[in-house]
């Protein structure tokens, strides 16, 4: 039985279906043409402060967007493979990654309320509910 | 959002499917941006090539085709990931030419006009004051918004085929004044003599205002920039910020005639410090690349006069990207012949930042470190795994043929 939710983030913008998964924090923008090997789901930018670490699957925090037209393609390219996440949470983020997204039906969403870099750790699982501009933090993860 | 009687009758189906899938997927976009309603636009400039596409854009491009697909306002296409003249050599997939050349022949099919070029703005159409457009390449959206005062986002390729399709786009962000004002002001104090000194500018004041919104006034320069200085700073502030726009006091059409309250200098110390920052890896000097975006006829003129009587040196690659009409006009002008004579590869219709097997080109080259001239370039090869390099124009060349990396 799920317990409830430990913490709440309130976002300002959504798009997508509810979804759950384990949370991958960034204190480093993205893009994932920049940053990502669209081969493996690997972030793999030298010096990104996620450098090795897999995106696959995961519900990712990143504060800023990066650049890059070709993103928008690069996100339905990705869940094609089968390598994509399963939902972005953006503090910022731009028109090419909301477009992306929504072309490649991942859950997208923007501003957050707390920061989550007060409420959230990488390998924690949560749950991201577009339609009520909520982000929960269900449960803690092993790392905390 | 709003939707006029028109707009109705394409979300029942009264365009096709392909017009209707294209405004139902607007909509979504629009209404997570809270658009009111949508702007028509007369231009379109899209980007779709197999190495951004992948085997799920093609596939998606050719059921859009089978929807009987149609652009209604004139549409053209951005730099992509394979010359088939050079693609062998460049040791890229025979297997990928044939899905590129397939996406080629949809998109003509769809009546997209292939110009594959990131330039668009200096070749093919100049947008007027408050026009609004629908483009892709994120170079080329700043450099409408900012120097012609036309109205774009960022349309990343499928949003830009959805407008092509519909013959509108969402009214959101720069098609709107509120977000067209300055938000802070840099002073240029610096000099500014070479591209690669626009592209620093563009580094400096992108990275630290990352925000698709921040809008940046630059004032205070000594002299009127030429258009390619502008579209190396604006290449760069995209990229390394994320913008959308930026005004020119003096020089571009929407600029302010008073200045925001947050600034900020930008001195030749500054961009001294932004050269000896990057690291010089292994010092490996075998790769030099002119592209991102694709040079201009001037741009390609001066280089031709650093190379005359140069040669490349032994081992290095030297590459410079451009699009089929400055690459004529350069063979007729004889600049293309002075680059090839001293070896330097020519691609025509690409950008060196997409091409097809990038990866497996760096490792089969034992390429560490890439040169650019290009602060965009320099930026975001990175997952490829290369070191990258900023130097002025008149450096690079002087890399390319020495070997010395300094």
């Amino acid at each position: 039985m799920q317990r409830g939710p430990e913490v709440n983030i309130k976002v300002h913008r959504a798009f997508g279906p509810v979804v759950e998964g384990e949370a991958v924090v960034s204190e480093e923008g993205f893009s994932p043409r920049y940053d990502l090997d669209r081969w493996t789901g690997v972030i793999t930018k030298p010096g990104h402060k996620l450098e090795g670490t897999s995106i696959v699957d995961k519900i990712c925090f990143f504060p800023t967007a990066k650049g890059g037209i070709a993103a928008g393609w690069a996100f339905y390219d990705i869940k094609w493979k089968k390598i994509a996440p399963k939902a972005f949470i953006f503090g910022v983020t731009n028109p090419v990654m909301v477009q992306g997204a929504v072309f490649a039906g991942i859950p997208i969403t923007e501003g957050w309320d707390p920061h989550p870099r007060e409420v959230v750790k990488s390998g924690d699982w949560v749950r991201v509910d577009p339609a009520r501009k909520l982000v929960e933090v269900l449960k803690r993860g092993k790392r905390r | 959002m709003e939707l006029t009687p028109e707009e109705q009758s394409i979300l029942g189906g009264g365009r096709g499917e392909a017009a209707r899938r294209a405004l139902q997927y607007q909509i979504e976009v629009g209404r997570f941006w809270g658009a009111k309603r949508f702007v028509p636009v007369t231009n379109v400039h899209m980007m779709g090539d197999i190495e951004v596409m992948g085997d799920a854009g093609l596939e998606f491009l050719k059921s859009e085709l089978k929807q009987s697909a149609r652009c209604i306002v004139p549409t053209t296409t951005n730099a992509r990931c394979m010359d088939f003249a050079h693609c062998e050599r460049m040791g890229q997939d025979a297997g990928e030419a044939v899905k590129e050349k397939e996406i080629i022949a949809t998109l003509r099919r769809m009546d997209v006009v292939t110009t594959d070029t990131c330039i668009n703005y200096q070749t093919v159409y100049q947008p007027h004051l408050g026009e609004h457009v629908a483009w892709g390449d994120t170079g080329t959206v700043i450099y409408a918004n900012s120097v012609f005062g036309a109205r774009s986002n960022f349309e990343a390729g499928p949003a830009a085929l959805a407008a092509a399709l519909t013959g509108r786009t969402p009214e959101y962000g720069f098609h709107l004044d509120e977000h067209r004002k300055g938000t802070f002001a840099v002073q240029l104090k610096a000099r500014l003599d070479d591209l690669a000194d626009w592209g620093a500018v563009g580094k400096l004041v992108g990275e630290s205002h990352q925000n698709y919104y921040a809008v940046p006034v630059f004032h205070g320069y000594r002299r009127a920039p030429a258009a390619d200085e502008l579209k190396h700073l604006g290449a760069a502030l995209a990229s390394y910020g994320s913008m959308g726009m930026f005004h020119f006091v003096g020089v571009t059409p929407e600029a302010p005639s008073t200045l925001p309250n947050e600034k900020m200098v930008v001195s030749d110390a500054d961009l001294e410090l932004v050269y000896r920052n990057y690291k010089l890896g292994d010092g490996d000097a075998r790769l030099v690349v002119f592209s991102g975006p694709q040079q201009s006829l001037f741009e390609m003129k001066n280089l031709s006069s650093l190379f005359q009587n140069r040669e490349i040196k032994n081992g290095t690659t030297c590459i410079v990207t451009t699009n089929s009409a400055i690459l004529q006009q350069s063979r007729d002008l004889g600049y293309a012949k002075i680059l090839e004579d001293a070896g330097v590869t020519i691609l025509e219709g690409v950008c060196f930042y997409i091409l097809q097997n990038l990866s497996p080109m760096r490792v089969a080259n034992r390429w560490t470190n890439m040169v650019s001239n290009s602060a965009k370039i320099v930026n975001i090869i990175g997952a490829h795994r290369f070191n990258t390099i900023l130097r002025r124009t008149a450096d690079c060349v002087e890399i390319a043929c020495s070997g010395v990396l300094k």
